[in-house]
């Protein structure tokens, strides 16, 4: 495989939906905008598409690079592209952002057109059904009735796995790679406390920080901290940065003394610049919400009984965050229920976040399983 | 395995060449649930697919075979048999089958009481350490190398070979029944003399009372 074979340049395109969405939690949104890029190209029969859903801080830029951003690569470039595992050559792969996001899908950052100020704290609590539902209408949009594969990390394979549940008929595959059927309390507790950090901080306001001509930096910042610990094993930290210090000697003060200090507050930082803190919120709270048992007495066996789809199953051995006993709750659920699964647990150091990274044997299974799916479909 | 991530070094086997995979072949019917213990590069499930059209899967540890089951178009379960069946429920498999697996496994006892709370019946095959050809080797003076015994003494993964004899006094003191056996040698039935004449044994059995 050619790491650097590229899709190359690719552009942002929009779609605007004017029917109103209704949010699980009966919250009802007129119209909204979600922003997407496509490659490759959509056969005849449109049977060889590919939707990809992202995680908690990810958006559309999936692959490629833009025209007047050359170094803005797209977040699973590694993945995407031609000759690449998700094969642009045989796919049509859709990457978008997602509902409430703040990358240009509309969110809480966009203007109201009711009100002519930000959304900010009106904008509807979301969930990962309606996430599904308003990539469905841009499925439909673009003509897709049946994707070949629906593939997702983490909170995006959380949106995998319901697309299966929601439009049975609609997925031939599902992809559900570092994913989990729903959170545990654990999981629940650091995302509460990222919120936490936001919810406090005073620049806040309530989520109507738009207005104020302020950002919660401080608490964006800080929940971007600890999510970043979670996704990390300490194994991989322990390589990185070990009990490195900045500077020659201990300063017996609150500056940043050890390297692993300076790099968190550098990622803290970075995001918090980059990143909406109320969108930060609406995603944590998505995952949180995620479980598919709810309407059904807590079975997930009976959950997933509907669904008609083919499944691959991927996790890492030091994912902690979403550790290989909750992907293997998936294949079990789906094993009960007699669906088509395969699971591969890969060997890896680099704990959640290895998902996004290239790794020989999670490609080569990625590969295997896709290259098969592209013989389903007609060139 | 190596950076080059070429799939062109998985050669898919098309069709399985081995002797047992007939005789256990022609324990299945058609339609059944299969699940394949150990199942290595999924060749048996891909056989048993295509010519019963079983509903199949198989547990394997080894990351090259995970990548040639899904290659070969089977589902494949990345786990450690010994660890134990976890994943499965009861009584969820018509059967369940450990090719050329048996001898290997640490947990013996618990995989075969395993195997039949998990399927409805079991299937083993494995080398028959009795055959002449590995009596004359010990006589000799040196521990079998051969077509089914391909490992040197020091490098084997086989740390619990047995003889027909052997396996049968097992499932007697297992309350395993056992309700079918086929013993070849190459792909010729051994009736005479098996424990002798064989070089691979199959056996179908269940839940004894």
């Amino acid at each position: 495989m050619n790491t650097t074979n590229s899709i190359g340049i690719v552009r942002a395109q929009r779609a605007q939906f004017d029917t109103p969405l209704v949010f699980r939690s009966g919250a009802v949104l007129p119209r909204y905008e979600l922003v997407y890029e496509t490659y490759g190209k959509l056969n005849a029969d449109k049977s060889n598409a590919i939707l990809i859903c992202h995680a908690l801080s990810g958006h559309h830029h999936v692959a490629g690079v833009y025209a007047d951003e050359p170094k803005n690569v797209g977040w699973w470039d590694n993945m995407v592209g031609p000759g690449k595992p998700i094969d642009t050559d045989k796919f049509f792969v859709i990457g978008l952002n997602n509902l409430g996001g703040c990358s240009g899908s509309t969110g809480p950052s966009s203007i109201a057109p009711e009100t002519g100020v930000p959304y900010g704290a009106s904008f509807p609590m979301i969930t990962v059904e309606d996430w599904v539902e308003s990539q469905a209408r841009l499925a439909d949009r673009l003509g897709i009735k049946q994707f070949a594969a629906v593939i997702g990390g983490s909170l995006g394979g959380m949106q995998a796995l319901q697309w299966s549940l929601a439009h049975p008929e609609r997925v031939r595959h599902v992809l559900a790679i570092a994913s989990a059927p729903r959170l545990t309390a654990q999981n629940i507790a650091f995302n509460d406390v990222a919120r936490n950090a936001i919810l406090t901080d005073p620049d806040f306001h309530g989520g109507d920080y738009y207005q104020h001509g302020v950002v919660p930096t401080r608490g964006l910042r800080l929940a971007r901290m600890l999510g970043h610990i979670t996704y990390l094993s300490d194994d991989a930290m322990a390589d990185k940065f070990g009990r490195e210090l900045r500077t020659e000697q201990l300063n017996y003060g609150y500056d940043v003394e050890f390297q692993i200090e300076s790099y968190l507050r550098y990622q803290g930082d970075k995001f918090a610049g980059l990143f909406d803190a109320n969108t930060y919120l609406l995603m944590t709270k998505a995952l949180d919400y995620f479980d598919p048992a709810h309407d059904f007495g807590g079975d997930m066996n009976k959950a997933f009984a509907r669904s008609k789809s083919d499944y691959l199953v991927v996790s890492f051995t030091t994912d902690w965050r979403f550790s290989p006993q909750r992907s293997r709750e998936i294949v079990q659920t789906l094993l009960h229920n007699r669906r088509n699964v395969s699971y591969a647990e890969i060997t890896s150091t680099h704990g959640h976040d290895s998902f996004l990274m290239e790794h020989p044997h999670y490609f080569d299974v990625m590969r295997a399983y896709l290259d098969n799916v592209a013989s389903e479909v007609s060139r | 395995m190596s950076k080059d991530m070429n799939m062109g070094k998985y050669l898919v086997s098309s069709a399985a060449e081995r002797p047992d995979f007939a005789a256990i072949a022609a324990w299945i019917p058609n339609g059944a649930s299969v699940l394949d213990l150990g199942c290595g590069d999924g060749s048996l499930l891909r056989y048993l697919k295509e010519t019963r059209r079983v509903r199949g899967y198989g547990v394997e540890i080894n990351d090259v075979d995970i990548v040639m089951c899904i290659a070969n178009g089977v589902n494949v379960i990345q786990n450690d048999l010994e660890s134990g069946l976890s994943d499965f429920e009861d009584n969820s498999f018509d059967f369940v089958i450990l090719s050329q697996t048996l001898q290997a496994t640490r947990h013996t006892e618990a995989l075969v009481s395993e195997m039949l709370r998990v399927g409805r019946e079991g299937i083993v095959s494995f080398p028959n350490f009795g055959y002449w050809k590995n009596r004359l080797n010990i006589l000799r003076g040196h521990m079998p190398v051969s077509k089914e015994l391909p490992y040197q003494w020091y490098d084997t993964p086989n740390v619990h070979l047995c003889t027909l004899q052997d396996f049968e006094m097992f499932c007697n003191r297992q309350r395993v029944a056992i309700l079918d056996r086929r013993v070849m040698t190459g792909e010729f039935e051994m009736k005479l003399l098996p424990n002798l004449l064989g070089s691979t044994a199959v056996y179908r059995f269940q839940r004894g009372l």
